[in-house]
Parts: C-alpha cells; sequence; structure tokens
C-alpha cells in the first residue's frame, strides 16, 4: 500500500552527472522495481515522480538527473532535512521472467539496481551520452557499457525477455525489436495515484493514465 | 461546512481512502459522449500554481452510468455529479438520468473546450425542468460581471454556486518560448487563485445569499476560513490533493475548534466592503 510520510534526507552523493538522493525509510514499502514515488520538491507547487534506485532495510535511494527546478531542489538538499514522500505508486515489472536482460538509457538507468537485486543475478546493458555520465554504471557492476554515438540496441541479443527503461525513442527501437518487452515509460504528474488525468499516454490507441496503467507498459 | 473535492482533483475509484476522508466526492465533469481529452503534454507547473488542458477527459454519460456510477456508489461517500456538454439540452438530458445523488453541479466554465453556446442561466433553466436534485451553477471567475451571472442562474432556478473555476493561463519552455502545453493554453489552479476565489465568493454571496461551494488555491484550514468569512457554506479541495491526498485530515486538524457559523460571511461587515 502506498504511505505518505515525511523522511529525512541521510544522503546525497554524485555518481557521475547524476546524484543518488537517500532517505531513511520509516514506514515506506520499497515495492516492485519499475514502481516509483512522488518526493517533495521544495519550494515547488507539485511533487515529483522517481523510480526506486535501491532498496535497504533502512534507506530508500533515488537517482536523479537535475534538468529543471523541481529535480535542482532535490539535488540541492542536505543531510537531516526532511520532505514528503509518497509510494510506492503504479505498476512496477513482472519479475517472472526466464531469461531477464536489463537496458538502460540514461537516467533510465534509475530502476535498474533495485531489479537487478530483486531478479537475483542478470544480465544488463546500458547506453549513456558521455563517460561523465556511464560513471553511474557503478551502481549496476556487471552491466556492460556504450557510450555514444553507440547505442544500447546494439548490444540487445535476441533469445532475452526485455526489461527496459530509457528515453522514448530508445524505448520504441527496443519495442520494435523485441515483442513483449516490460518497458518503463515518463509522462509529466502532477499526482501519481490517479487523480489530474495529466500523465495520459497512448495505450493500444487510447489514452490512459500512465500512473496507474503503467508506468511499465508491454510492448505490443 | 462540507469538505469536497473539486471537479477534476480526484478519482474516487483509483483512491477510495482519500474520497472516504472527505463529505462527499464531486466526480469529474461527465459529458454526453466519451472524451479522451487534449493531447499531452497537458499539465505544467508555474511559480504560483499549476496549468492543466486535461480537456474533459471523461467515459461519456452512458457508461459513466452504466459502470462508474455503480462502482462510486459501493464506497458509501455523497455523490456530487459534475454535468458538462455544449448546449442546453446536452447539460438537461444527463440530468434528467440522474437520480439518488447528493448534488449535480453544472460545469458552466471549463476553459479548455470551447465554450457552450447557450447562456449559464438558459442551461440552468433547461436543468432545472428536469430535475428535482440539488443544482450548483459553477461559475468562472472571468466573467466582467459576475454578479449579473449569479443573479442570473439564481433566477433561473439554481439551488446553489460553485466558485471558482481555472483561469485562463500559458507558460513557456524556458529556452525555446514554445509553449508547454500542447493546446497552448491551459487552466490555471492552486495557490494564486485562492485571491480571485476569496472575491467571487465575496461577491456571489451579496448578490444571491445562495448556498457557495468555494474553491481556489484552498492549501490550509486558515483558506477554508478565509472562505466561509467571504460566503462560502461547503469547500473543495483541488491541486492540493496532488501534492498532499491527506489534506482532508490535515485541513480538518488546521481548522481545529474554530466556530465556522460564527465566522460565515464575516468579510460581509465591514461597510467599506463593496461587492
Ligand atoms: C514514473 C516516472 C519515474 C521517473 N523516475 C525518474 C528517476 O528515477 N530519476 C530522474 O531523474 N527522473 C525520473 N523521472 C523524471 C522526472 O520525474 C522529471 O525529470 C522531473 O519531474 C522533472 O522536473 P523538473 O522540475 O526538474 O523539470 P521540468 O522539466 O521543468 O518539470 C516541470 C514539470 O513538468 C513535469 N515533467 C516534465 N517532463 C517530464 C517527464 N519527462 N517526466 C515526468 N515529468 C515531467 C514535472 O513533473 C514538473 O511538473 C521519472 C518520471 C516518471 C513519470
Ligand atoms: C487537473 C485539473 C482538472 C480539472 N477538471 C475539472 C473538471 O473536469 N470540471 C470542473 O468543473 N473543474 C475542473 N477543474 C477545476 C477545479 O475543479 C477547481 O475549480 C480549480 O482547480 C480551482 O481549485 P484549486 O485551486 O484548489 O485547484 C480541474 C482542475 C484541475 C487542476
Ligand atoms: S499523474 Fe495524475 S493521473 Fe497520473
Amino acid at each position: 500500500m502506498p504511505r505518505r510520510e515525511r523522511r529525512s534526507v541521510t544522503g546525497v552523493e554524485r555518481v557521475g552527472a547524476y546524484t543518488l538522493l537517500r532517505l531513511d525509510r520509516g514506514g515506506l514499502e520499497p515495492g516492485v522495481p519499475g514502481q516509483f514515488f512522488m518526493l517533495e520538491a521544495p519550494g515547488r507547487l507539485l511533487p515529483r515522480a522517481l523510480s526506486l534506485c535501491q532498496a535497504s532495510p533502512g534507506e530508500l535511494a533515488f537517482l536523479l538527473d537535475a534538468v529543471g527546478p523541481g529535480t535542482e531542489a532535490l539535488c540541492a538538499l542536505e543531510p537531516g532535512e526532511r520532505i514528503h514522500v509518497f509510494g510506492p505508486l503504479g505498476n512496477g515489472f513482472r519479475l517472472d521472467v526466464e531469461r531477464p536482460l536489463l537496458v538502460g538509457g540514461g537516467i533510465g538507468m534509475a530502476p535498474l539496481p533495485y531489479l537487478a537485486t530483486r531478479l537475483g543475478r542478470a544480465p544488463a546493458v546500458l547506453g549513456f551520452r558521455s563517460e561523465r555520465h556511464a560513471e553511474a554504471a557503478a551502481l549496476l557492476p556487471d552491466a556492460e557499457v556504450v557510450v555514444e554515438p553507440r547505442l544500447v540496441t546494439e548490444l540487445i541479443d535476441p533469445g532475452y525477455e526485455v526489461l527496459a527503461c530509457g528515453p522514448e525513442p530508445m524505448l520504441h527501437a527496443v519495442a520494435a525489436m523485441c515483442p513483449g518487452a516490460q518497458l518503463a515509460w515518463e509522462a509529466p504528474m502532477a499526482c501519481g495515484y490517479g487523480a489530474c488525468y495529466g500523465c495520459a499516454v497512448d495505450v493500444d490507441g487510447e489514452l490512459k493514465r500512465l500512473c496507474v496503467e503503467g508506468p511499465v507498459l508491454e510492448a505490443a | 461546512m462540507r469538505l469536497l473535492n473539486a471537479s477534476g482533483c480526484l478519482d474516487a475509484l483509483t483512491a477510495p481512502g482519500v474520497a472516504r476522508s472527505l463529505d462527499g466526492f464531486v466526480t469529474k465533469t461527465i459529458t454526453p459522449l466519451p472524451r479522451e481529452g487534449n493531447a499531452p503534454p497537458r499539465i505544467a507547473e508555474t511559480a504560483y500554481g499549476m496549468l492543466n488542458a486535461i480537456g474533459l477527459a471523461n467515459p461519456g454519460r452512458e457508461r459513466f452510468l452504466a459502470e462508474a456510477l455503480p462502482q462510486l456508489r459501493e464506497l458509501g461517500v455523497p455523490l456530487w455529479i459534475s454535468v458538462g456538454g455544449f448546449v442546453a439540452a446536452d447539460y438537461a438530458e444527463t440530468c434528467a438520468a440522474l437520480e439518488d445523488v447528493e448534488a449535480l453541479e453544472l460545469n458552466l466554465s471549463c476553459p479548455n473546450v470551447d465554450e457552450a453556446a447557450d447562456s449559464a442561466a438558459e442551461i440552468v433553466a433547461a436543468c432545472r425542468a428536469v430535475t428535482a436534485l440539488p443544482l450548483y451553477a459553477k461559475l468562472s471567475a472571468a466573467h466582467p460581471d459576475l454578479s449579473e451571472v449569479a443573479r442570473a442562474v439564481a433566477a433561473a432556478g439554481a439551488d446553489g454556486l460553485s466558485l471558482v473555476n481555472t483561469l485562463r493561463g500559458m507558460a513557456l519552455h524556458p529556452r525555446t518560448h514554445e509553449p508547454v502545453l500542447a493546446r497552448g493554453q491551459g487552466g490555471l489552479s492552486g495557490p494564486s487563485l485562492k485571491p480571485v476565489a476569496l472575491a467571487a465568493v465575496h461577491t456571489c454571496y451579496a448578490a444571491t445569499k445562495l448556498p457557495i461551494v468555494g474553491m481556489g488555491g484552498v492549501a490550509a484550514g486558515r483558506d477554508v476560513v478565509d472562505l466561509v468569512a467571504c460566503g462560502a457554506r461547503d469547500v473543495a479541495l483541488g491541486t492540493i490533493l496532488f501534492s498532499d491526498p491527506d489534506a482532508p485530515t490535515r485541513v480538518r486538524v488546521e481548522i481545529g475548534d474554530a466556530d465556522l457559523d460564527e465566522v460565515f460571511g464575516t468579510a460581509h461587515e465591514s461597510a467599506a466592503v463593496h461587492a
């Protein structure tokens, strides 16, 4: 069940071009990999959607790409500060896969460390836009990594069941290569729990709420 | 004072616990035919509010009556049905199809679809003719003479008013200066609406004395008290529910033992205040 709690920041670390934000876990459940949490972004009206990156008995950690005012405010938090956290929300990855391959593009690698932990051992391939961004691959030690101009889709071996998260063009390319792949999508979200209808995306020709139907959807 | 949600700001079927923490659940506006709504992106955050251009996404009257309404009844929360359309007959047909609900709220003021062809009073009169249920007319504060509209819908048979709907606004990308919303413009809600809501409730209470559901930027108990002082009998929570689904419970705690009957209408007592 999702809960909303005020949690303390326990750590803020740079990981290459990204930031890993650690919070004490309190009564929050980590949920299924691919589910997300709405984090209060200090000074902003609306919370921001973030995938759970790592879970330990005492902490939840989120990997952030500071792309605008909300993610910048979250990356500027300091240990001891407190923010409201609501989750876990949405539908995550199905874990009953026989030959999983994790595919991540850029900040889309965020849910993969927790996914890898929950699956046991699973091969992973990651693509980044620069060497500095690629330093985040340290969070997924056994992953094979490429940096642009090479694309992560070059590393996908047919015969695996793909679980992927990344920018839209990457997800479309993966969907075309791997029918049945589980893809984690993004959309602007105000609430994360079905209240605002802001996160509409096209699912099988119909606009549906990504926070309710997804964010993980199966490729047709 | 009943605490409600603002139409379009909660789905009781995906968040039944939040709906049960309110004194009534107001549905998203129901139109005669199903609507997918506008193309995404359809929300944007601004400094003191948010913009939405959802465009009345809803399953349409028939599916609402057959599928959603029976499920909503099972929640055991008093139901307010928000009714929309494009001509008076659209609204009246939906009103005629509804019974056993707490109230009907006629959405006469959505900035995200093209204006209804009939006037607010014509729509209210058409609905009044077909239902005995309490009818609330939801108005926009953007009208140049709000007290005149309020008097007209009162004369046409409205039992109450819902104030305010969003105001039209726009946000641009910081670098490209293109509109953030695919539709270009959208409805502004949240903190920046509160002074607008206070003025609209004040004006319409002075003009009609009808019961009013006040809304617009309510985030805390203090905002509820202010709306009641301007003449709101009931209050609805909108945008605050997106960041805080626990807001209904929190707001009640913040109101505490303030005597809302005592506060009611006090903003009208000073002779210097003009509607
Ligand atoms: C399910 C889900 C999981 C996510 N997981 C992560 C993660 O683990 N790490 C991470 O860094 N980012 C993640 N994101 C993206 C992150 O939520 C956005 O980058 C962030 O909301 C942008 O806010 P901003 O104020 O920094 O930037 P701005 O782009 O200025 O955002 C302003 C507004 O637009 C919305 N918005 C705009 N574009 C997007 C978008 N593509 N996705 C979501 N909201 C958008 C924001 O919610 C905000 O309301 C996730 C998004 C979703 C939907
Ligand atoms: C995302 C969103 C969707 C809305 N949809 C509707 C709607 O379907 N019908 C309606 O009458 N008002 C709708 N509104 C307006 C609200 O009911 C309310 O009048 C307005 O948001 C002001 O209150 P607030 O500032 O507390 O949000 C919507 C508002 C938002 C933010
Ligand atoms: S984010 Fe509000 S409905 Fe999905």
